[in-house]
């Protein structure tokens, strides 16, 4: 994705630079790494081959576009890896002398990347794992979120249940430990909000077949009964990160109720169909370049480069160091198409940001959630707050 | 007294002179318009998809819309509000701002990093400027020598030489700028920021050289901070009072033009964004794009007195001149 174009723009623009403006030639790196796993529940959940790569090529655009008028360059580096070749890849990257990198991977590989990368003074985006103890005793100094942790999206998910007054849950999460983790969010979101789990179901995953022609008739005969007989509930709660079985709840209930979490209301960062607050312009320029719809690897890594541009467009640097410490005060700020702007928890180097509450076709609603505050932005009422954290790395 | 014996003659003149207000609905696809004497909407037309920028010739013989999604200006005659033709606007037209001689226009393209300039006698395209991300805001300087655009994503204004279309200065401001306004005597521009909360003030110095010297924050008791969306920016004539529309917070701010201290918020409808004064300057009226209605502010008393239903989602309005 190296665009040999801008240089030549950049020139068209040099006799308006701003007094004092470098040039600066700013390489970053996307590293993904590619998990084999089954085919998911929905064709709609197909993983593109330019899956994340997409989004960074997009930032690149946007951020090239704002650098022609400041002298500053920006190139970046995409590859995608197997678990066992993650290391070797993001050496290659490390060679090359890039000094950030997005990570799109799960929590194991995130942290062996991340303290690699430590060696070289390299700042990682974490656009992909979830998993609280990274925002907690695993954080480390040089590792950004952008991905909400499991915290946000539970929390997200509960704020809209209590405004709604649901607030006896039913649990059902997945056998999985990442379904767990997941669970474990939801309980810790009950908590916090004043929402209770009347009970706790959980499906194991057994394997299976899915997508078979005839798999909905045993699901339509199963999951009923496995729902039968619950204590009286508002609405259905389901945990199941690892897309297995949540997608087939809607409509096999034993007791008709609403669904939320990993199926029905679902808290995710970006959708296709999300318009609010001028996001119908990175639709239309993201589904120009791509062809396709948004998917939330795409805008992760599309935000972590917009971080990484922003704090390069107000810093004049692109010194990993300088770049960090500006993102990480209280001066950066960047639009993100979430209606507020989105900034970062100097206590953990999590993005504070909105999570939307998608249906599959529409935002159904917003959270923060009127109502719910915090002294320091209404943002981190999702997630882990600072005296839950148990992280040091940025003190 | 003066007021009330034009108001007289007006009427006696069969309506030929009442103020009309052009009012584009952005997701309606249409354009109201309002009787600025009797406040009544008297008419509804078709505006095409997604109407969003609006302006009038100086003579207010025609009326422009960025047709967003149709990747054209539509132009209408506002006695009989027909359309007469369209102009080339480059994709995605979004907001305009006309030369006080009647042309060209200067158009913002959000979606493709272009301003283009069209000259509406010769319905073709001058030139086109290649901006920063998401362009939107644009302003032209008094002595037009100068066309301002905000880029949304890029966070910079700039400055736009209309002798050869090409940009001599950039600015940095805050996250989001959505509008920009020039004071009557041209040496002072506000830059509203959506999502940073601010209006940026940058002096301009008589060769056009601008400095940003300050910005000026909001605070309204018992709103989030971050409801506080400044988009719409309006200056009166004398420079006295600057009118900033903050979107979700459903206010105006009044600003002394003097001391750039906020003196007053004035409600208004929900989701307020583009502002224009009537004749004269006594009435500043709002689109309010959720409560799909437009706020009269009497602009002396600095109150709200009205507020009007138009069209689904109203975004732009312009004002007839008298």
């Amino acid at each position: 994705m190296k665009n040999r174009r801008l240089p030549l723009i950049a020139a068209a623009f040099l006799g308006v630079l701003a007094g004092g403006a470098n040039a600066l030639d700013v390489r970053a790196g996307v590293l993904r790494i590619d998990y084999s796993a089954l085919l998911p529940i929905s064709r709609y959940d197909l993983r593109p081959d330019d899956l994340a790569f997409a989004g960074a090529q997009l930032a690149e655009e946007d951020n090239a576009t704002t650098g022609t008028f400041l002298g500053h360059s920006y190139e970046t580096v995409t590859a995608a890896a197997t678990p066992e070749g993650a290391l070797d890849a993001l050496d290659a990257m490390l060679g090359d002398g890039i000094r950030h990198i997005v990570v799109d991977a799960r929590a194991p590989e995130l942290q062996t990347l991340t303290d690699r990368a430590a060696q070289d003074g390299a700042l990682v985006f974490n656009t992909r794992a979830p998993d609280a103890p990274l925002r907690s005793d695993a954080c480390r100094a040089n590792l950004l979120h952008i991905a909400p942790s499991y915290n946000m999206q539970a929390d997200a998910v509960a704020q809209f249940a209590i405004w709604k007054q649901w607030k006896r849950w039913l649990l059902v999460s997945g056998s999985n430990p990442a379904d767990r983790a997941l669970a474990d969010a939801y309980r810790h979101a009950a908590r916090k909000f004043g929402a209770t789990i009347v009970e706790e179901r959980e499906f194991e995953d057994t394997g299976g077949a899915r997508r078979t022609d005839s798999g909905h008739v045993l699901v339509q005969r199963q999951l009923p009964t496995f729902m039968q007989g619950a204590k009286d509930h508002d609405v259905v709660i389901a945990a199941d990160a690892t897309d297995y079985f949540a997608a087939y709840l809607p409509y096999h209930l034993w007791t008709p109720r609403p669904v939320m979490g990993s199926a029905g209301l679902r808290p995710v960062t970006i959708h296709g169909a999300h318009e609010a607050w001028g996001a119908t312009q990175f639709q239309t320029r993201f589904e120009k370049l791509t062809r396709r719809h948004v998917m939330e690897e795409d805008y992760n890594t599309w935000l972590a480069l917009r971080v990484l541009g922003e704090a390069v467009t107000r810093t004049s640097s692109a010194d990993p160091r300088t770049v960090q410490d500006y993102i990480l005060s209280d001066a950066f700020e960047l639009a993100a198409f979430k209606g507020q702007k989105v900034t970062f928890r100097p206590w953990n180097g999590q993005l504070r940001q909105p999570i939307l509450l998608h249906d599959g076709r529409i935002t159904v609603s917003v959270s923060p959630q009127d109502g719910f505050l915090h002294q320091v932005s209404p943002l981190d009422t999702l997630g882990m707050d600072a005296p839950e954290s148990n992280c040091t790395a940025f003190e | 007294m003066n007021l009330f014996l034009t108001a007289a003659l007006c009427i006696a003149a069969t309506g030929a002179c009442a103020g009309k207000t052009f009012v584009s609905n952005e997701r309606g696809n249409t354009i109201s318009v309002i009787d600025t004497d009797s406040w009544e909407v008297i008419e509804e037309f078709d505006g095409g998809n997604r109407p969003r920028g609006i302006t009038l010739s100086p003579d207010g013989a025609l009326l422009y819309v960025c047709a967003s999604d149709d990747d054209t200006v539509r132009v209408f005659d506002t006695a009989s509000y027909e359309e007469l033709y369209t102009l080339p606007s480059g994709p995605d037209p979004e907001l305009f701002v006309i030369d006080p001689s009647g042309s060209p226009l200067y158009i913002a393209n959000e979606d493709d990093n272009l301003v283009t300039v069209t000259d509406t006698q010769s319905h073709s395209i001058l030139a086109e400027v290649p901006v920063g991300v998401e362009p939107e805001g644009m302003a032209i300087s008094p002595d037009t020598k100068w066309v301002v655009n905000t880029s949304e994503t890029t966070n910079m204004a700039h400055f736009i030489s209309t002798d050869d279309y090409q940009i001599k200065h950039n600015v940095l401001v805050d996250q989001r700028p959505r509008y920009a306004e020039y004071t009557s005597d041209g040496r002072r521009l506000f830059v509203s920021a959506e999502i940073g909360g601010t209006v940026s003030v940058i002096d301009i110095a008589q060769d056009g050289t601008p400095t940003l010297t300050q910005k000026i924050g909001f605070d309204v008791p018992g709103v989030l901070p971050e409801w506080l969306q400044p988009v719409g920016v309006k200056v009166t004539q004398d420079g006295s009072r600057i009118f900033v529309a903050l979107g979700p917070a459903n206010r105006v701010a009044v600003i002394d033009g003097e001391s750039l201290k906020v003196i007053d918020y004035i409600m208004v409808g929900q989701r307020v964004w583009q502002m224009a004064f009537t004749p004269g300057e006594q009435f500043l009226l709002t689109t309010n794009g959720n409560s799909n209605d437009i706020t009269v502010i009497d602009v002396a008393r600095e109150k709200a007195i009205k507020s009007i239903p138009v069209g689904q989602q109203p975004w732009g309005v312009a004002i007839m001149p008298n």
